[in-house]
C-alpha cells in the first residue's frame, strides 16, 4: 500500500548510488585537495592527541577532528571537549594513588623515626626563642618608670 | 584588445572536450562572430572530425612553430560557417613537439584577427594541458555526472588555481535528467556544491550527439537536440548574455503518473 502512495505521488525515499557518489566524492576531494591520505590523517590525529593529553584531560569518547571545505579550502576542525573538573578528579587513577602512596610514605617514615629512637619517639628539638628580656632590657626599665 | 582565448579542458578523457570546443566554436560563429579553434592534442587530433574539416588539412599547429609554413597557411576556413577556422594539431607528433611559449606566440599572432580563439586541451595534467592553458584567459571545464570525472575537474581546478589563472566555469556534459531524479545520478547541484565553481551550461546526454560526430555535422546545427541548444546557450553566456539554464525535469503530471502506475 505505500508503495502505492509513493509511486502515486512520485515519492522515493529512499537515496541513490548519487548521494552515494557524492558523499564519496567529498571524502576523496578533502585528502586529494591537501595531498594528505587517510592514513596519514589518522597518525595526525594520533599525535596532536597525545599533545593534548599532556596538558588537560579530554573526553576521548567525544574527540571529533575532521577536515572540513570551506568553498576550496580546508581547514582542519577539532571539537576536544575537555573533562570536567570534578570528573578529572574522579577519574583521575595517577592522582589517586600518587596521593595514596605520599600518604604511606608519609606514615612509613613516621614508624622509623619512631624505631630509631629505641621505642621512644625521638625528642623534638623545640624552635630555641631568643629571650624577650636579655634582648630588650629597655622595656622592663620602661614598665618601671 | 583583439581574442578572448577560451580553453577548453577536464582532466578526464572522454567526457567531451572535443564536442563541447566544437559546438561553443559553430555556435559563436552563428553568433557572427570570428572563431579560430586551436586543437592542442597533438598526436591524438579530432576536432577536424568532428566539425567535418579532416580532408582540408595540410599543414598544421607543429608545422607553424617548427617554421614549415606560416600561421596563415595552417588555418582552415569552414565553408559553412565562413567565420570560423581551425588549426589542427599534428597527427604523428607527440605534446613537446610544442611548448607553452610557443602557444603564447602563436594565440598573440592569432588575436588581432578574431574575437574568440577556443583551445581544445588534451586529456591530462602534463604538457599538452600546460600549453592549452597557457594562452587562456578563461577555461571552461568539462565534466560528466560522475566519480572520476569530477575528480579529475577537481584536480584541474587546483591546478588553474596554482596558475593563477581565473576560476574555470564549468560544463556539465551527459546529464541523464531521469536517473538525476531517481537518485541515481549527481546532480548540477551537487556538482557545484563539490566543485565550488559556476556553472556555464548543462548538457543533456542526448541521441543525437553521436550521429552528428558520426557526419562531421556539430550536434547543436541540430534544432531537435536538446544539447544542442544547450551549447548554443553556452556560446550566448559566454557573449555575456543571461540565458536562464535549461530547465531538464520535465515533471510528469498526475496523469502521466497514473498511466505510469497502471502500466506497471
Amino acid at each position: 500500500m505505500t508503495n502505492f502512495f509513493d509511486r502515486m505521488f512520485g515519492k522515493n525515499n529512499k537515496p541513490g548510488t548519487g548521494a552515494t557518489a557524492k558523499a564519496r566524492l567529498e571524502f576523496v576531494l578533502v585528502h586529494d585537495r591537501i595531498n594528505l591520505p587517510p592514513e596519514r590523517m589518522a597518525a595526525m590525529k594520533a599525535e596532536i592527541l597525545e599533545v593534548i593529553a599532556k596538558y588537560v584531560s579530554y573526553d576521548h569518547e567525544m574527540v571529533d577532528i575532521s577536515l572540513e571545505q570551506r568553498d576550496r579550502s580546508s581547514a582542519l576542525v577539532a571539537d576536544i571537549p575537555f573533562q570536567k573538573a570534578k570528573d578529572v578528579l574522579a577519574s583521575d587513577e595517577d592522582y589517586d594513588s600518587d596521593l595514596k602512596s605520599w600518604e604511606e610514605s608519609k606514615i612509613q617514615q613516621a614508624e622509623a623515626e619512631f624505631d630509631d629512637a629505641t621505642g621512644k619517639a625521638q625528642d623534638i628539638t623545640e624552635p630555641s626563642f631568643i629571650d624577650d628580656d636579655e634582648l630588650n632590657p629597655e622595656a622592663e626599665g620602661d614598665d618601671e618608670d | 584588445m583583439g581574442a578572448r582565448v577560451v580553453t577548453v579542458t577536464s582532466g578526464k578523457g572522454g567526457v567531451g572536450k572535443t564536442t563541447t570546443t566544437a559546438n561553443i566554436s559553430v555556435a559563436l560563429s552563428r553568433l557572427n562572430q570570428r572563431v579560430v579553434m586551436l586543437d592542442a592534442d597533438i598526436g591524438l587530433r579530432n576536432l577536424d572530425v568532428v566539425t567535418g574539416l579532416e580532408n582540408r588539412i595540410v599543414y598544421d599547429i607543429v608545422d607553424v612553430v617548427e617554421g614549415r609554413c606560416n600561421l596563415r597557411q595552417a588555418l582552415i576556413k569552414h565553408k559553412q560557417f565562413p567565420s570560423l577556422y581551425l588549426i589542427p594539431a599534428a597527427q604523428t607528433r607527440d605534446k613537446t613537439a610544442i611548448s607553452p611559449a610557443d602557444m603564447l606566440d602563436i594565440v598573440a599572432k592569432l588575436k588581432p584577427e578574431f574575437d574568440f580563439v577556443i583551445i581544445d586541451s588534451p586529456a591530462g595534467i602534463e604538457r599538452g594541458f600546460r600549453n592549452a592553458i597557457a594562452p587562456a584567459d578563461e577555461v571552461l571545464i568539462v565534466t560528466n555526472p560522475e566519480v572520476s570525472a569530477v575528480r579529475d575537474a577537481d584536480r584541474i581546478i587546483g591546478l588553474l588555481e596554482a596558475e593563477n589563472k581565473q576560476p574555470g566555469k564549468l560544463v556539465i556534459n551527459r546529464l541523464k535528467p531521469d536517473m538525476v531524479k531517481k537518485g541515481e545520478m549527481l546532480s548540477a547541484d551537487d556538482i557545484t556544491d563539490i566543485l565550488a565553481l559556476d556553472i556555464i551550461g548543462i548538457v543533456p546526454e542526448d541521441e543525437f550527439v553521436i550521429p552528428a560526430s558520426n557526419s562531421g555535422v556539430p550536434v547543436t546545427l541540430n534544432e531537435d537536440s536538446k544539447a544542442g541548444l544547450a551549447f548554443q546557450n553556452i556560446a550566448r553566456r559566454l557573449l555575456g548574455e543571461n540565458v536562464p539554464l535549461m530547465d531538464l525535469e520535465q515533471q510528469p503530471g498526475f496523469f502521466r503518473r497514473l498511466v505510469k502506475l497502471f502500466n506497471g
